[in-house]
């Protein structure tokens, strides 16, 4: 009846897994407490849960991140508290314990983290920015959406059901097969990935074909914002990069479930297969998560330098040519497996091109700042750190380019001091920046300043006190993910690595704060006009928060920077003389449907509940059909209800004149 | 006919129309990846027998030959419910589609016996890794042409029920691509698999 899940499931082994599983649990309870106390279930139904509004998917997307930021931190300062106390078998974590902790954290901060705050800010910014009503395919949006939820919630579980995975966030077999791990940890990575997988693949996908096909009149390509351009880019790995990795797993469940042979060690199986297939995967990765944060520093410093962006068609160039060099990159993952000098030499030089065109993107946005006039909003605090930090990290990815360097640094905290260096910097300082300079755009009030930088100079110390140390530590050769070691000329590095923990852990309470301040003074920051920052784009031409429908009329566009064109011109802000009735997706249960089965059939496989596969398969295929065979799926907005909310804004703005 | 006689509502549903093919050929060559490193994995997986039996000792060429035919003529069958939705032919529609439908599981009837007979013989999945990454890629393959069979029902329905309207017609399309698309990788397994194990 239940598979593999008995009463042992419950994390009763430890006081610290118990704890978790209650901190889990007790959270998930006090949402739903204060949902209910606040009566607002009927309101998250309706105006969230089945919206396909692009701005809405976009807000659930950013909530999922930082939910899963706070879980993934959590994993990192136990981690970094264990290392630092664990000399000679001390600590307080029991090895298998510690080694869910940094699988977690891995998997957590870039499939739950990284890729939902992502999709959530090209959803939020991107349609706005090219002057259209929604993406291609709202309902598939949707889906998207909750297939990610769906593999985040499969992480979460782990914690109260069940363990997760011990094998690190890349499961690299035969350790991560079934001879090896038979209890179900594996499973629920593999499954949590699967699934939000799908989702990504679709959301790449709907992106490109929005971006190619409903951009405003006169918006040529190259008219288009970086934000725009790098979303393009990063949507094309998704859509190609993403059937990588969901082989990658997809042969791995094969593996467990069914006694096949692909990575096993013996029977024929090739292990080294399964890196190959997931570094085709991983490798783009990295660039669809960088590369839209890399636009979002574009928009951020061009705004608050107040300055067109300086070599826009380089940078436009510079981030196709990423996209296309990433698929070549993919072996100096592994440059240790044992290929040919010939074979590193060739991935090695395609790695140290790589590093061109982003040096090129370096240039544009110092010399963006070059004679602006720099506002040090928070936003701009996160891309002047970025910068600085970044060429570091680029410097030592060079370093490890060079196949006989790697072959010293190989799985030392080095590369994790690498890795976190390019990303934390890269990748959430950019998003961070996006969310701070976006935000008012989704609510209609701007973020607190202060604590926004407060949160800024944290992270920035933070993480270099608790990686520095981790680079040096590598060169001293100590190995990643040690529960334990005997070398007692390591523990200083750890312990500075945990104080930069702490700092970090400063930096997201501040964000805490950030918000919590800044929802209690609204009013006095609110966002009345739309365009709060002096922009330069058409995001900032709607009202904040915008209508459901985006724009009454479909701008046409001239410029490069159609806003701040219009804005010297005196045409922006014009009403039209009259307006007609839009027709928008209407909301639908359906995406939430599938989400809530899809964790229902990860759950279920993990556990081999084989009837309860067989019942979520049938309702979400029934789902599927029955949204898809809907011919009527939008409702329409008349011209007159349109004029209200017209009126109503430009009443604001005149308030405000 | 040019775009610019359209009315507002015919140009709003001729670009939805042209999105979602665009949007579908975007998924045809996301599964292109997924088929191309099956069949990667294939490829470096032949020597990996484990002692167990080779492609030679258990391929069959009349049965792949047969199967090969079997989803060829149901693409050209396809070809005909697609031009008889141009005529606007429902009739016509109907019984290709229904033509195509027992093509399609004919060809899933004799994947099926053939991997059965192999389980039968012991050259099961998880005899070797060789036999793994045989089921698996002629397996997906199977698996979408299943959920072709299951597409071609659910249309057919629509068919009868709805008639040729636009938004049925859009989905024909669509179907259409995804058939032809499994069409394409078949010619790829046989070229693959079948002959080279063979000869």
């Amino acid at each position: 009846m239940f598979g593999k899940l008995t009463i042992e499931a419950l994390p009763l082994y430890s006081a610290i897994a118990a704890g978790g599983a209650a901190v889990t649990v007790g959270g998930a309870l006090l949402v739903a407490i204060v949902l209910t106390w606040l009566k607002a279930w009927k309101y998250l139904w309706t105006d969230w849960l089945t919206s396909v509004d692009h701005k809405r998917i976009g807000v659930m997307y950013i909530v999922l991140a930082l939910i899963m930021l706070l879980r993934g931190f959590v994993d990192a300062i136990m981690m970094r508290a264990q290392q630092a106390t664990a000399l000679d078998a001390g600590g307080y974590l029991p090895p298998e314990h510690f080694d869910q902790i940094f699988s977690s954290h891995g998997t957590i901060m870039i499939f739950f983290m990284a890729m939902p705050f992502m999709t959530g800010l090209i959803n939020l910014i991107m349609p706005l920015q090219i002057g259209t009503r929604d993406v291609a395919f709202p309902w598939l949006n949707a889906v998207s959406l909750w297939l990610s939820a769906a593999g985040a919630g499969l992480v979460m579980v782990s914690l109260v059901i069940g363990k997760f995975s011990t094998a690190g966030w890349t499961g690299y077999p035969p350790y991560s097969g079934i001879d090896y791990n038979p209890g179900v940890g594996v499973d629920y990575w593999i499954w949590a990935i699967l699934i939000s997988g799908v989702g990504s693949t679709m959301s790449g996908i709907n992106f490109i074909v929005t971006i190619l096909k409903r951009r405003a009149p006169g918006m040529t390509l190259m008219r288009m914002t970086p934000f725009t351009w790098t979303a393009l880019c990063a949507s094309v790995l998704m859509a190609f990069a993403f059937p990588a990795i969901t082989v990658a797993c997809g042969l791995l469940a094969l593996d467990r479930l069914f006694g096949m042979h692909f990575f096993t060690n013996a029977h024929g199986g090739n292990m080294m297969n399964y890196a190959n297939l997931f570094w085709i995967w991983g490798h783009p990765e990295v660039y669809i998560l960088i590369l839209p944060a890399f636009g979002i520093f574009s928009e951020v410093v061009a705004t608050f330098s107040k300055k067109r962006l300086f070599g826009y068609e380089s940078l436009v160039y510079a981030t196709a040519a990423i996209a296309i060099l990433s698929f070549t990159v993919w072996l100096h993952h592994f440059f240790t497996m044992g290929s040919s000098a010939n074979v590193n030499a060739f991935f090695g030089v395609t790695t140290m091109v790589i590093a061109v065109p982003t040096g090129v993107k370096v240039f544009n946005w110092l010399l963006t700042m070059y004679r602006g006039r720099i506002d040090f909003h928070p936003s701009m605090m996160w891309s002047i750190g970025f910068m600085v930090t970044f060429v570091i990290g680029g410097m030592t990815g060079v370093l490890l380019a060079i196949p006989p360097a790697d072959f010293l640094m190989h799985n030392t905290t080095f590369l994790v001091a690498h890795f976190h260096n390019m990303i934390i910097p890269g990748v959430l300082f950019g998003y961070l920046a996006g969310y701070m300079f976006w935000f008012p755009k989704a609510f209609g009030f701007e973020l607190n300043r202060g604590w926004g930088l407060a949160s800024f100079w944290c992270w920035l110390i933070g993480f270099y006190l608790a990686f520095m140390p981790l680079y040096l530590l590598g060169l001293k050769g100590m190995p990643r993910r040690m529960e334990t070691y005997n070398d007692p000329t390591w523990q200083p590095y750890l312990m500075v690595a945990a104080a930069g923990a702490v700092v970090v852990l400063f930096g997201i309470a501040s964000m805490v704060m950030q918000l919590y301040v800044s929802i209690r003074d609204r009013r006095l920051t609110a966002d009345r006009t739309g365009d709060p920052f002096d922009g330069r784009t058409l995001e900032w031409s709607t009202s904040s928060p915008p209508p459901p429908y985006n724009f009454a009329v479909i701008p046409t566009v001239s410029d490069r920077e159609p806003f701040l064109v219009a804005k010297k011109d005196g045409t922006a802000y014009q009403r039209p003389a009259s307006y007609t009735p839009i027709s928008i997706p209407s909301n639908t249960p359906a995406g939430v449907v599938l989400g809530i089965f899809a964790f229902v059939l990860g759950f279920a496989i993990i556990w081999h509940i084989w009837w309860l596969v067989a019942v979520s398969a049938i309702v979400m295929f029934t789902t599927v059909i029955t949204r898809s065979s809907d011919d009527h799926a939008e409702f329409t907005l008349s011209a007159g209800e349109v004029k209200r909310i017209e009126d109503e804004r430009f009443r604001e703005l005149g308030r405000r004149a | 006919m040019s775009v610019m006689h359209l009315s507002e509502h015919e140009r709003e549903e001729l670009e939805t129309r042209e999105q979602r093919a665009l949007g579908f050929w975007l998924y045809l060559m996301g599964d292109a990846v997924i088929f191309a490193l099956l069949f990667a994995t294939y490829a470096i997986m032949i020597p990996g027998t484990a002692g167990g039996p080779t492609g030679k000792q258990l391929f069959n060429l009349n049965n792949a030959a047969l199967e090969t035919a079997l989803l060829l003529v149901s693409s050209l069958t396809f070809g005909f419910a697609s031009l008889s939705v141009q005529a606007g032919n429902r009739k016509a529609v109907l019984g290709w589609l229904g033509v195509t439908f027992v093509l399609g599981a004919g060809f899933i009837f004799l994947e099926l016996r053939e991997f059965a007979g192999l389980i039968a013989q012991g050259a099961g999945p998880d005899r070797s890794g060789f036999l793994s990454a045989f089921f698996t890629l002629v397996g997906t393959h199977g698996v979408h042409v299943s959920m072709g069979l299951l597409w071609i029902v659910i249309l057919g329905a629509q068919v009868a029920v709805k008639g040729l309207t636009a938004p049925v017609a859009s989905r024909l399309f669509r179907l259409g691509l995804f058939w032809h698309f499994l069409d394409i990788a078949w010619v790829g397994i046989f070229s693959i698999v079948y002959l080279p194990g063979l000869l």
